[in-house]
């Protein structure tokens, strides 16, 4: 497996840090313990294609979201993480 | 059949002509009081004890391929009851001391092998974290014994004990700790389960649940038709997230891949388990002659069954560092199985909020050492719809209780446990 980091281009895996699947959005402060044991705790664990979220430790130091089917490893987008500085200063 | 040095020897002498099946491939009935789906060791071991312990005997495992194809197959076969936290202390040595019993409860050589599990420790702290443990342990009635590093030299005098960054120190020995032959097991709960009539039925892969107007679940659909089932219990490992969306539930897993790797065959050199301290490496070697080894996982979610090359490298710097020897070895085999990572590194077996539908899932990559004590634990939670005592912290809604279980106190992140 090999990540086309969007600034720096294809590099090895090993340069990459795996946080995990990308759609669990932090809950508001007052929504409540169960949205917060949703979004801790509980995962789609998606077999197929799944958003998650990269770090480019070894490289830029990028939060990237890449999506990569989880079946197969094949990987077919990668971005700059919405929220991360280098996507508000535009990739 | 029984098989004894009697039926040994007539099968030599009649030219191994007359051996017959170890079990009984089935094909599915319409029902059965209890539907296990996952015809791995915990499946199996869960479909012996409810047979055996729990008078149960019209029960049924379902395998998508055949039986022990996933990580049953795929494991460094060892076994251990070497944890520090309640809830994982008795389980584990419960499971230990039914390994120890085992080829004579199955009637069966599962080949176990009480070689001794050492984890070495490479720092003064390191050293009385693991003694910490033992203590634990051994106030648990559970054998334990720190070694120095005198003691560690004379066992295996080709360890880098003068490494410059990780030096081996000692270590901590459970001398009933070991390996068993992992397809022997599940060749053997199969073979006991299925002369209490249990129902082993291959190539079946369950599709869905069927359900009444409650909600509760009433059986399976499967690529083989419909089973109705009293109650269905789910032992699949890496597919747990699978399984339990088809009755819509969420777990807290995530599923992942680990690689285990064996060597050619060599002269006898390791004589027990061994782990590495400083990094993530553990080691045994095979009957065969193989060594046997591991590290972390991938790190990812993966359902592939094959992992990446920084995973291997890393494995083999591990074992560089410890054995510097080991790199004039040739890499046989390497490969991949996927692991129920759960959020606190602790397995879960409990009823699901779905009525009909138990939970056997979790294990990490632990679920070796674990089979014959979750076979039990979860053929009891069948039958009688408690948590055995040894089980009882092991509860699906521990997460929002915050009666977390988390061995390597890591956090929510699985792919660190």
């Amino acid at each position: 497996m090999r990540i086309v980091c969007p600034f720096c281009g294809e590099r090895e895996l090993g340069e990459f840090t795996y946080l995990g699947d990308a759609k669990p959005q932090r809950p508001a402060a007052d929504a409540g313990e169960d949205a917060v044991y949703d979004y801790v705790y509980l995962r789609d664990n998606i077999a197929g294609v799944m958003s998650e979220h990269w770090y480019h430790g070894g490289g830029c130091r990028a939060w990237l979201k890449v999506t990569r089917n989880t079946l197969t490893h094949e990987i077919s987008a990668v971005e700059p993480a919405a929220g991360a500085g280098a996507a508000k200063v535009g990739a | 059949m029984k098989y004894s040095i009697f039926s040994l020897a007539r099968a030599a002498l009649s030219g191994h002509k007359n051996w017959k099946p170890t079990w009984r491939d089935a094909a599915p009935k319409d029902r059965y009081d209890v539907v296990i789906i996952g015809g791995g060791g915990h499946g199996l071991a869960t479909a012996w004890f409810l047979a055996s312990e729990f008078g149960i005997r019209n029960v049924a495992v379902l395998e998508k391929g055949w039986i022990g194809s996933g990580n049953a197959g795929r494991n460094t076969t060892i076994i251990r009851s070497n944890y520090g936290l309640p809830g994982n202390t008795g389980f584990y040595e419960l499971s230990m001391k039914l390994w120890e019993r085992m080829e004579q409860d199955l009637n069966y050589n599962a080949m176990v092998s009480q070689r001794g599990v050492i984890n070495l420790y490479h720092s003064d702290a390191q050293r009385d974290a693991y003694a910490r443990r033992g203590n634990t342990m051994r106030i648990n009635g559970i054998d334990a014994e720190l070694l120095d590093q005198a003691a560690l030299k004379k066992m295996m005098p080709f360890l880098n004990f003068d490494h410059a960054r990780f030096p081996v120190q000692g270590g901590l020995l459970q001398r009933r700790g070991g390996t068993a032959r992992h397809d022997a097991v599940v060749w053997g709960y199969a073979h006991a389960a299925s002369e209490l009539g249990v129902d082993i039925i291959q190539n079946c892969e369950v599709t869905g649940f069927t359900r009444d107007a409650n909600g509760k679940v009433t059986g399976v659909e499967t690529s083989r038709g419909k089973i109705g089932a009293g109650k269905v219990g789910m032992a699949v490992a890496g597919s747990s997230s699978r399984v339990a969306a088809m009755a819509g539930l969420r777990l807290p897993i995530e599923s992942h891949v680990l690689q285990a790797f064996v060597s050619e065959a060599i002269k006898p050199l390791l004589p027990n388990v061994m782990t590495f301290g400083a990094g993530h490496f553990y080691v045994s070697q095979s009957d065969k002659g193989g060594l046997v080894f591991g590290g972390d996982i991938d790190g990812y979610n993966s359902y592939a069954q094959r992992g990446n090359l920084p995973v291997v490298e890393d494995v083999c710097e591990g074992g560089m560092a410890l054995i510097p020897m080991i790199g004039r070895v040739r890499l046989l085999r390497q490969w991949g199985g996927i692991m129920d990572m759960s959020m606190d590194g602790t397995p879960i077996i409990d009823k699901s909020p779905v009525d009909g539908l138990y939970i056997n899932a979790g294990w990490c990559y632990g679920g070796f050492k674990a089979t014959p004590g979750s076979g039990l634990v979860f053929a009891h939670l069948l039958a009688r719809d408690e948590s055995h005592k040894e089980a009882a912290l092991f509860r699906l809604d521990r997460f929002q209780r915050g009666a977390m279980i988390d061995e390597k106190g890591q956090g929510a992140q699985p792919n660190l446990h």
